[in-house]
């Protein structure tokens, strides 16, 4: 069952891109959300939401970092910093922890908020640096962030982060233990994230982001101010980031800082690099397909070699899985699956 | 309009510019000639902010300019074109030009993400305008083609026309005709002549002396880093000092 919604999300993002006209997409795309705002009418199953809802969390996440990388073309390793900071905002503001039980939607947008200004102060000593040495030091921000809050024990609880978050509520009525209400919550924000990725890519600032990643010498004789430019994808960025941490706090009801180690990273940079980096569905899909590897096909093989009386653990072998899945994109599908004009284009020259 | 003032930039040991002191006059259409390595581009890349001076001054409408990031100097209205074309490559051309519009848009942060009426009506603008741009250079058909696409002599008249999209009152065109056949160096010329009309001040580097004494009504010649030579296409040309920097033989 699990398997069929992402399986028909997958296959309208990718058939969409198909249809020529643009109303019938946008009519495809509707049909497909009001589908998934029923489908917990007919289904009650907890599991299954909750699996939805940590893939549209990553969804954000993915659609987060295109911002950095894909439109701006400036290659961050470090970005489930910023994830962790919107789930600590949350953790930190509605727990037992100082005893401060601020509502979620403000922390959601606190959070968004705190995010995006930690991404203009991790992002404002990196503005001379490009490429490799751009991914080398984002990738050390990636390292400390969670460093610190691991030993910060005093206000975050250490290694064993903080427990007993607050349910969120809507209208006084409590979220409870259910994974429903986040999955609705979810579906809301990625609309949002959706909107705002498609209004910034066709803008002042969208084109700015592609001078710079094509040419950044060329874009400051144009005029472009390319410091302000740059904090500006970082801030947005990370404030996608921020709202998807707070989410995943919430439903957790838990955070410590081994759930934002580096290998969240490079998982949301595989979702970019799989789906096609710079096209919003392209790592709307990535994010998909990596979400239902590693959260529901890895799980169910354990099963099934459980009941041949194999005891194998296919989870400890997910990096060597997205490796493979990576490898294989690389040499047969460099641009990803679902690319930009460009990137395609891009590669294209690249070979020749 | 353009006032250079003893203007040096020294690379370690290497002095590239030595002591220029330049005045480009508003309206006219004026060149930097000189061998290869004389510190031409050096100089353009001194005016637009990339090597700020080591020593001297540069005014720009009497504003002091050295010093400033190259960002803001192109806001103020100084435009240039590059040596090997540098033109946003896999970009449509039209929002290659569009980019070029960047300094005088105002939209803002949350008028790009909202897309408020005001940010609608100003990119429908600045899009009527890339596209009396791209006329105007004789682009019209190619709008939506990468810029990478384009054959080079297109290519060299979209970074004019990406130049011109920013409303300079000055534009730096670094060896514009390299590359062009002779149909296209004459129509370079009627267009930078057209540029011209359209009141902007022209100050070209440029190899190609039938294009150079064609157009232009001040020539500066440079050799080595230094000013060697000032005047009208006529004065320049019978200048003993420029046969010589340019034959490396004194003349007879």
């Amino acid at each position: 069952m699990i398997y069929a919604y992402f399986l028909i999300a997958i296959a309208v993002v990718i058939g969409a891109q198909r249809l020529p006209d643009l109303r019938a997409k946008r009519v495809l795309f509707l049909l497909l959300g009001a589908a998934l705002l029923c489908a917990p009418i007919f289904d009650r199953n907890d599991a299954t939401f909750n699996v939805l809802a940590d893939a549209g969390i990553f969804v954000l996440l993915a659609l987060g970092l295109n911002i950095v990388v894909g439109f701006a073309g400036l290659l961050d390793l470090g970005y489930a910093a910023f994830f962790a900071i919107g789930a600590y905002t949350y953790a930190m503001m509605a727990s037992p922890q100082f005893n401060l039980h601020l509502p979620f939607w403000l922390l959601l947008f606190l959070a968004a908020a705190f995010a995006a200004l930690f991404g203009i102060i991790l992002g404002a000593p990196t503005l001379r640096l490009r490429g490799d040495y751009l991914a080398i030091v984002t990738l050390g921000f990636g390292e400390i962030v969670p460093q610190i809050f691991q030993n910060l024990t005093k206000y975050t609880g250490g290694p064993n982060g903080i427990g007993a978050l607050d349910f969120p509520s809507f209208f006084g009525r409590s979220f409870g233990q259910g994974t429903i209400p986040y999955y609705y919550v979810v579906l809301a924000l990625i609309a949002l994230a959706v909107f705002f990725a498609y209004n910034l890519r066709d803008s002042r600032l969208g084109r700015a982001w592609m001078a710079i990643r094509e040419d950044e010498l060329a874009a400051r004789h144009m005029g472009i101010n390319t410091t302000a430019v740059k904090l500006a994808a970082f801030a947005l960025g990370a404030s996608f980031s921020g709202l998807a941490g707070v989410v995943f706090a919430a439903k957790l009801s838990l955070v410590s800082p081994d759930l934002f180690q580096f290998q969240v990273s490079v998982l949301i940079v595989s979702m970019l690099v799989l789906g096609g980096m710079g096209n919003i569905p392209g790592v709307v899909v990535g994010a998909l397909v990596l979400v239902l590897v590693n959260n529901v096909v890895l799980p169910q093989a354990n099963t099934i070699a459980a009941t041949a009386g194999l005891h194998v653990d296919f989870g400890n072998y997910h990096f060597f899985i997205y490796g493979a899945i990576l490898v294989a994109i690389m040499l047969f599908k460099p641009e990803g699956l679902l690319p930009s004009r460009q990137r395609k284009e891009e590669l294209h020259h690249a070979a020749t | 309009m353009l006032r250079l003032e003893r203007v040096s930039k020294r690379f370690g040991e290497l002095v590239a510019v030595n002591g220029i002191s330049l005045n480009v006059l508003r309206g006219t259409i004026a060149a930097i000639i000189g061998p290869n390595g004389a510190g031409k581009s050096t100089l353009f890349n001194a005016i637009t902010g990339i090597y700020p001076p080591s020593s001297g001054e540069i005014f720009f409408e009497e504003k002091r300019i050295d010093g400033w990031p190259t960002h803001r100097i192109a806001a103020a209205g100084i435009a240039r074109t590059f040596q090997n074309i540098r033109l946003f490559s896999f970009m449509a051309a039209i929002d290659n030009v569009l980019a070029g519009e960047d300094a005088h848009l105002h939209a803002r942060l949350w008028d790009s993400l909202l897309h408020t009426p005001r940010q609608r009506r100003e990119e429908k603008e600045a899009r009527e305008r890339a596209r009396e741009l791209l006329r105007f250079v004789g682009l019209e058909g190619v709008s939506e083609t990468y810029a990478r696409n384009l054959p080079y002599g297109s290519q060299r008249r979209l970074e004019i026309a990406r130049a011109l999209a920013s409303r300079p009152k000055l534009l730096l065109l670094d060896e514009p005709a390299a590359g062009m056949n002779p149909r296209e160096k004459a129509e370079l010329g009627d267009l930078v002549r057209a540029i011209r009309e359209r009141g902007i001040t022209v100050l070209l580097i440029e190899h190609d002396m039938g294009l150079v004494m064609r157009i232009c009504e001040e020539i500066t010649v440079l050799d080595y880093g230094e000013c060697i030579a000032h005047g009208t296409p006529t004065e320049v040309r019978n200048d003993p000092r420029v046969i010589a920097a340019y034959l490396g033989t004194a003349v007879a």
